[in-house]
C-alpha cells in the first residue's frame, strides 16, 4: 500500500526531519519507501533518505509492504503531520 | 627542556599534562581472509563498539551543548544502522573475501563521493559526516585509539594545530587547563574562546604538535606567550610562583568588581564586555562589567543546520537582557559571510571573503533572515535596555536601509498587539575606513558607534589578519589610526553621541591611555580584561592623557607611540 505527500517544511526533508523518519520507519518490520521524482530509496536508511534530496514543495510517495504496512503508514503520516514536515 | 614562543593568546599560567588533538593513523592494506563469516563478525563487533562510543557521546552532548548539538551525533547513530551501508559491506567482506577495513572504506567512499558530488553546500557537508563516522569504525577495526575530546577525564593541556569553534565546544571546561596551537593570533577564533573560556593559551607556535608528544608535562605561560615542554622542577617551581602571584594580582583586581570606571582626575568611562552566548554571562557579572559593548549573534547561527527561528533567537536575547539587568546591551545584527560561512546559506566561495558578500550586504539581500532578527531583538527590547548595531556599514544609504526595515518591523509588531521599547539606540559599527572619514555625517543620524578595530586596522593597513606574513602591519597604536579614532570620537561629541570600541584594542594596556585622552565613551573588551583596566584608568589622569594623544597624533610611526605611552604612563 502507498500514501502521497505534499513536503511543507521549510528545510524539506533534510538533517533532523530525515532521521525523524528514519526512526520511526525503522521501528516497522515492514519493507518501507520512499519515492521522489521517479527514485525510490529504503525509507530505513539516512544516506538514502537524504540522498533524494526532498526540499519544500515536493511530492512524495511512501510505499509499505509487510505485516505491518498498514500501521507503519499510518504512524509515519501522524509524525510528518505533527512535526509540520508533510501534508 | 625545549621551549617554543608563541603569541599569548590569553593570560593566566597552566601546568598540566599534554592531550593531543591530531589525526590519528589509521592506514592499513587490502587483504584477502580466509574466513569470510569471522571477518563479518569482526566488522559488526567494530560496528557496536562505536555505536556504544557515539551513544555516550550523545548522551554527553545532550547535557553539555544541548539537544542542537546531540543532534550531529544522534544522525551519526543513524549513519551506522544503515541497512544500505551495512549490507553491501557485508556482501563485499563474503563476496570478495576482502579484509572488513578496505570492504568499509571503499562501500563509505562510494557514498562520500556521491554526497560531495551534489551541487548542494548541505548535502556535501554530510560527506563529512559518513568520513567522520567511517574513521570511528575503522579505528576500532585497527585498534587504533581515537581522540576524543569531550571524554577528557583529567587535567590536561590541549595541542593542536589549530581549534576549530566545535573542536572547542567539545572540550571539557573542568579538565581543560590551557592549550596551545600551531597556527592563529590574537584575534583568530582560538584565541578568542580561549579568552572567554578564561584558560591561559598561547597560539601560532609553529611546531608545537611536532615538539610536544602525549603526556608531556607542559607549561603555558599566556602572560608571556611561552610554550615549556618537560621544564625542569626548578622552572615548574617558578611558573608555579608566577602563577600565584598573577593570581593573587587578580584577587586584588577583584575588589574593583562594584566599582565605577574613574580617572584619577573624577572622568567616567563605562568598561563593557564582549560576549558570544547567554552563557558568557556569567563572567560578564563576575568581572564587574558596566554593560555588553557587543553581543556577537553569529554563534546562534553556527554550529548547526538551518537558521535559529524568530523563537530561539528572542528567548537567547531576553536571557542577555534580562542577565544584565537594566545596563546597556549593543547586539550586533547578523555578521556572516565571507569567512565565517554558513553551510545551510549555500553561499558561493569568494576570492576576497573580507572584502565580500558578508554582514549588512548579505542582510539587505537576503532580508528574511534580517527580518526575523530584526523582530527578534525589538520583542526581546522590553526585558532591559536594548541597543542594535549594525556590522559593516560603508555608506549611509546602507545604514538607512537598515534601519527603515527595523521600522518596518516595528510597525508590523505593534500591529499585531506586540510590546516594543519606545528607545532602542541604533548605532553602527565603524570598522570601515570610509565610515570613519565620514562619521561627521553619520554622527547627525546614527545614535552611537562603535568602532571595530580589529577589521578597522586590517582595511586601512590592506593587511589580512590571518596571514601571519603581514602580521606586523596590525599596528593599532599607528598615528594613522589613532587619527581615525579621533575622528570618530569627536564626530560622535560634535552631534552629543557616544563613541565605544569594541575590538581588541579597548582592552590593551599600551591603547587604553591613548583611548581615555581622545575622549573614547565606552571600552568593550573580553570579560576577564575589565578589572586589569579599570586598576589601569584609575590611576591614570585624562588631563595628561589628553596632552598625551595629542603629541602622538602628530607623531610619525608607531615605535615612537609606544615609546611616548611607555614614558608618559611608566610602564
Amino acid at each position: 500500500m502507498e500514501k502521497q505527500f505534499k513536503v511543507t517544511a521549510e528545510t524539506g526533508i533534510h538533517a533532523r526531519p530525515a532521521t525523524l523518519l528514519v526512526q520511526t520507519a525503522s521501528k516497522f518490520d515492514s519493507e518501507i519507501h520512499l519515492e521522489y521524482k521517479g527514485k525510490k530509496v529504503n525509507l530505513k536508511s539516512i544516506m538514502g533518505v537524504m540522498s533524494l534530496g526532498v526540499g519544500q514543495g515536493a511530492d512524495i510517495t511512501i510505499s509499505a509492504e509487510g505485516s505491518d504496512a498498514e500501521d507503519a503508514l499510518r504512524t509515519l503520516e501522524e509524525t510528518m503531520k505533527k512535526e509540520g514536515l508533510a501534508e | 627542556m625545549t621551549f617554543l614562543q608563541g603569541i599569548a593568546a590569553s593570560n593566566g599560567i597552566a601546568i598540566a599534562k599534554a592531550y593531543k588533538l591530531v589525526e590519528p593513523d589509521l592506514s592499513f592494506e587490502k587483504k584477502t581472509v580466509e574466513n569470510a563469516e569471522d571477518e563479518a563478525g569482526r566488522f559488526h563487533a567494530a560496528l557496536e563498539k562505536s555505536k556504544a562510543e557515539l551513544s555516550q557521546i550523545r548522551d554527553r552532548a545532550l547535557v553539555d551543548l544541548g539537544a542542537d548539538k546531540a543532534a550531529i551525533f544522534e544522525a551519526h547513530l543513524l549513519v551506522l544502522s544503515d541497512p544500505e551501508l551495512v549490507t553491501p559491506i557485508e556482501d563485499k567482506i563474503k563476496s570478495e573475501n576482502v579484509n572488513a577495513e578496505h570492504a568499509l572504506k571503499e562501500t563509505a567512499d562510494m557514498f562520500i563521493m556521491m554526497f560531495e558530488q551534489m551541487d548542494n553546500e548541505y548535502m556535501k557537508e554530510r560527506a563529512a559526516d559518513i568520513r567522520d563516522v567511517t574513521k570511528r569504525v575503522l579505528s576500532h577495526l585497527l585498534g587504533v585509539h581515537i581522540v576524543n575530546p569531550s571524554m577528557i577525564a583529567e587535567e590536561v593541556i590541549i595541542i593542536a594545530e589549530d581549534l576549530t569553534p566545535s573542536d572547542t565546544a567539545q572540550l571539557n571546561r573542568n579538565f581543560v587547563k590551557g592549550f596551545t596551537t600551531d597556527i592563529g593570533g590574537r584575534t583568530s577564533h582560538s584565541a578568542i574562546m580561549a579568552r572567554s573560556m578564561e584558560i591561559p593559551a598561547v597560539v601560532g607556535t609553529k611546531t608545537a604538535t611536532e615538539d610536544i608528544q602525549n603526556g608531556d608535562l607542559v607549561i603555558v605561560d599566556g602572560l608571556k606567550g611561552e610554550v615549556h615542554i618537560n621544564p625542569t622542577p626548578e622552572a615548574v617551581e617558578e611558573y608555579r610562583r608566577i602563577h600565584d602571584q598573577y593570581e593573587a594580582q587578580k584577587a586584588e583586581w577583584a575588589k574593583l568588581v562594584n566599582e565605577k570606571t574613574v580617572s584619577s582626575d573624577g572622568h567616567h568611562v563605562e568598561l563593557a564586555a564582549n560576549i558570544g552566548t547567554p552563557k558568557d554571562l556569567k563572567g560578564v557579572v563576575e568581572n564587574g562589567g558596566e554593560g555588553v559593548g557587543l553581543y556577537r549573534t553569529e554563534f546562534l547561527y553556527m554550529g548547526r543546520d538551518q537558521m535559529p527561528t524568530e523563537e530561539e533567537q528572542f528567548e537567547a536575547y531576553k536571557a542577555v537582557l534580562e542577565g544584565m539587568e537594566g545596563k546597556p546591551v549593543v547586539v550586533r545584527t547578523l555578521d556572516i559571510g565571507g569567512d565565517k560561512e554558513l553551510p545551510y546559506l549555500n553561499l558561493p566561495k569568494e576570492l576576497n571573503p573580507f572584502l565580500g558578500f558578508r554582514a549588512i550586504r548579505l542582510c539587505l539581500e537576503e532580508q528574511s533572515i534580517f527580518r526575523t532578527q530584526l523582530r527578534a531583538l525589538l520583542r526581546a527590547s522590553i526585558y532591559g535596555n536594548l541597543k542594535i548595531m549594525f556590522p559593516m556599514i560603508a555608506t549611509l544609504d546602507e545604514f538607512r536601509a537598515a534601519k527603515a526595515i527595523l521600522e518596518e518591523e516595528r510597525t508590523k509588531l505593534v500591529s499585531e498587539n506586540q510590546k516594543v521599547s519606545e528607545k532602542i539606540e541604533l548605532g553602527i559599527m565603524v570598522e570601515i575606513p570610509s565610515t570613519a572619514v565620514l562619521a561627521d555625517q553619520f554622527a547627525k543620524e546614527v545614535d552611537f558607534f562603535s568602532i571595530g578595530t580589529n577589521d578597522l586596522i586590517q582595511y586601512t593597513m590592506a593587511a589580512d589578519r590571518m596571514n601571519q606574513r603581514v602580521s606586523y602591519l596590525y599596528q593599532p597604536y599607528s598615528p594613522s589610526i589613532l587619527r581615525l579614532v579621533k575622528m570618530v570620537i569627536d564626530a560622535a561629541h560634535a552631534e552629543g553621541k557616544w563613541a565605544g570600541m569594541c575590538g581588541e584594542m579597548a582592552g590593551d594596556e599600551t591603547a587604553i591611555p591613548l583611548l581615555i585622552g581622545l575622549g573614547l565613551d565606552e571600552f568593550s573588551m573580553s570579560a576577564t580584561s575589565i578589572l586589569k583596566a579599570r586598576s589601569q584608568i584609575s590611576k591614570l589622569g585624562k588631563a595628561e592623557m589628553e596632552e598625551l594623544a595629542k603629541e602622538v597624533l602628530n607623531m610619525r610611526t608607531t615605535e615612537e607611540v609606544i615609546q611616548a605611552v611607555k614614558k608618559a604612563t611608566q610602564m
